[in-house]
């Protein structure tokens, strides 16, 4: 997997995008927003409970048609349909619980046209590479929550996705765990050279893993702060004892500690 | 991850081996015993006692009455359990997918799961008359509704996040089916076949005991009517045989596709 050369400054476009539900009630969830992803850039999202987060990531990889604005990944616009080169992982455990790990990882594959050969090496290295090869016989039920989340992972890991998109992955994990899952996800950023998004309600983990962090506002959500964390691309969790660390995390609550308390129905 | 339970914990996994052993050897003297005791005490007027139904049994197995008896349930039973895991699979899949059709639909089918389908038998008399397609028909009438039930609610519990994944994947909508939505319900499936298959046996069995000259169901009845006791216990020994034998080997099927899910 080499990565390919970080020359396209722009990989994903949001321009004006907006997204409402039909009621009753209606609801206004997102936008508008505009964004552009850097071809190659971590980027993290966060903010308040149902700010419309996940939401952005529905739109960000058409699963979602917005109700105004366009999305264009790679210079073509989206129109409700997953295009090819997008791997997303949800918040929870999606791994197939009638399927052994190593199934579980092939399934990604299954339409793809590659030879047999080529899908044994692609499923042989996610495998190896998340860590699961001891447990590539093993079942869903037999595997702690972190492990099915690797599960998850290599399965999008096998499409080579040029654009990784993550709903608060690690949500279901203890703190350890989030920690070293970070670094597994900064060493697979590094090593595919893929764009990254990833949604998360815990601001350590995106100062720890972002090139820059987007803060969304209460519903209808939009970006209110942009924060550049400025870490160097070959970092891992140790990171959080660097003194700039308490800095970015500090800027990110101070932009967000009001949008929280709006959503808990208090002033700020 | 692992199974802890109050049994697990009081033995070693060679000792539970050993303690199921026991436990059903000792279930079946105990059943043995209360037959014979109500065998004793009816006086061999109501049931006959085991050793002498097991006696006559092993005589009638011997008679080629007994197997055209048992081949007209069998065939009357197939067509039936076969009809209701079809038609309930199907008609479950699309109520689960359609999601309005099936709102309206499963409370009609749960009322009419509760109605003793024995009161409609006459109806069904004079729509298909005497004869085989009375004994299916009612057959389908107990196995269809909890085929049907049980998909609708495997379909309609399927984590949402598999379809969100299928989608990602860009599955087409029979790849999804195919490969998520149907093996993602077999343990629900399996289930709704195990309950479907003993009640197509019911329906069945009781068609042929009211509106027919052949099959079990009416040996039985035959039996009653002529008092012939070792006869009758005899018959209810075999259909009770085969429904146990059934439902142990689906119990296990059951069980070895319900390990897989998450806990």
């Amino acid at each position: 997997m080499s990565p390919p050369a970080v020359t396209e400054p722009s990989h994903v476009v949001l321009n004006e995008v907006v997204r409402r539900y039909e009621g009753p009630p209606a609801i206004h969830a997102l936008g508008s927003i505009d964004l552009v992803l850097r071809r190659g850039e971590f980027f993290s999202v966060v903010g308040p409970s149902g700010c419309g987060k996940s939401t952005l990531l529905d739109v960000l990889c058409g699963l979602v048609r917005p109700t105004s604005g366009s999305v264009q990944f790679e210079g073509r616009e989206l129109r409700g349909e997953v295009p090819d080169g997008i791997g997303v992982v949800f918040q929870e455990d999606s791994s197939m619980p009638w399927l052994s790990v190593r199934q579980n990882v092939a399934f990604g594959l299954r339409t793809s046209e590659l030879s047999q050969k080529e899908i044994t090496e692609r499923v042989d290295h996610a495998v190896s590479f998340m860590g699961l090869a001891q447990f590539s016989g093993h079942y869903p039920a037999q595997l702690s929550g972190g492990m099915r989340q690797r599960v998850c992972i290599a399965r999008t890991l096998v499409l080579r996705p040029r654009l990784i998109l993550l709903d608060e992955p690690f949500g279901a994990l203890d703190q350890q765990t989030r920690l070293l899952m970070g670094d597994e996800l900064l060493r697979l950023w590094r090593e595919t050279g893929a764009t990254v998004m990833l949604i998360t309600h815990a601001l350590d983990e995106a100062a720890m893993l972002s090139d820059r962090v987007g803060v969304m506002s209460a519903r209808p959500g939009r970006f209110i702060d942009m924060v550049e964390t400025g870490w160097p691309r070959d970092r891992d969790s140790r990171i959080v004892s660097d003194a700039t660390f308490g800095t970015v995390t500090a800027r990110l609550w101070s932009s967000l500690r009001a949008e929280s308390l709006k959503t808990m129905g208090r002033a700020a | 991850m692992s199974d802890i339970s109050l049994e697990n914990a009081l033995s070693t996994p060679t000792s539970r081996r050993r303690i199921r052993a026991f436990d059903a050897v000792v279930m079946t003297l105990l059943m043995l015993a209360l037959w014979q005791a109500i065998g004793s005490w009816t006086k061999g007027v109501a049931v006959s006692p085991p050793l002498q139904t097991f006696v006559y049994l092993f005589g009638l197995l011997r008679t080629g009455m007994f197997w055209d008896h048992a081949a007209a349930t069998l065939a009357a039973f197939l067509l039936a359990f076969g009809l209701s895991a079809l038609i309930g699979l199907a008609l479950g899949l699309i109520f689960g997918i359609r999601r309005f059709a099936g709102e309206v639909a499963e409370p009609m089918l749960a009322g009419f799961y509760t109605i003793p389908k024995v009161t409609l038998y006459p109806v069904v008399l004079l729509v298909f008359g005497l004869g085989m397609s009375a004994k299916v028909a009612f057959g389908v009438m107990h196995g269809l509704v909890p085929m049907t039930l049980f998909t609708l609610g495997a379909v309609r519990n399927l984590p949402p996040v598999l379809i969100r994944t299928a989608k990602v994947l860009r599955l087409s909508p029979g790849r999804t089916m195919l490969w998520i939505l149907v093996p993602a319900c077999l343990p629900d499936i399996v289930n709704g076949l195990r309950i479907s298959f003993s009640l197509s046996l019911l329906g069945v069995l009781i068609g042929e005991m009211f509106s027919s000259q052949r099959g079990l169901g009416f040996l039985l009845v035959n039996g009653m009517a002529q008092h012939n006791v070792p006869l009758s216990t005899a018959v209810v020994t075999v259909i009770v045989v085969v429904a146990i034998a059934a439902n142990t080997l689906m119990l296990r099927v059951g069980g070895r596709t319900a390990r897989r899910p998450n806990p």
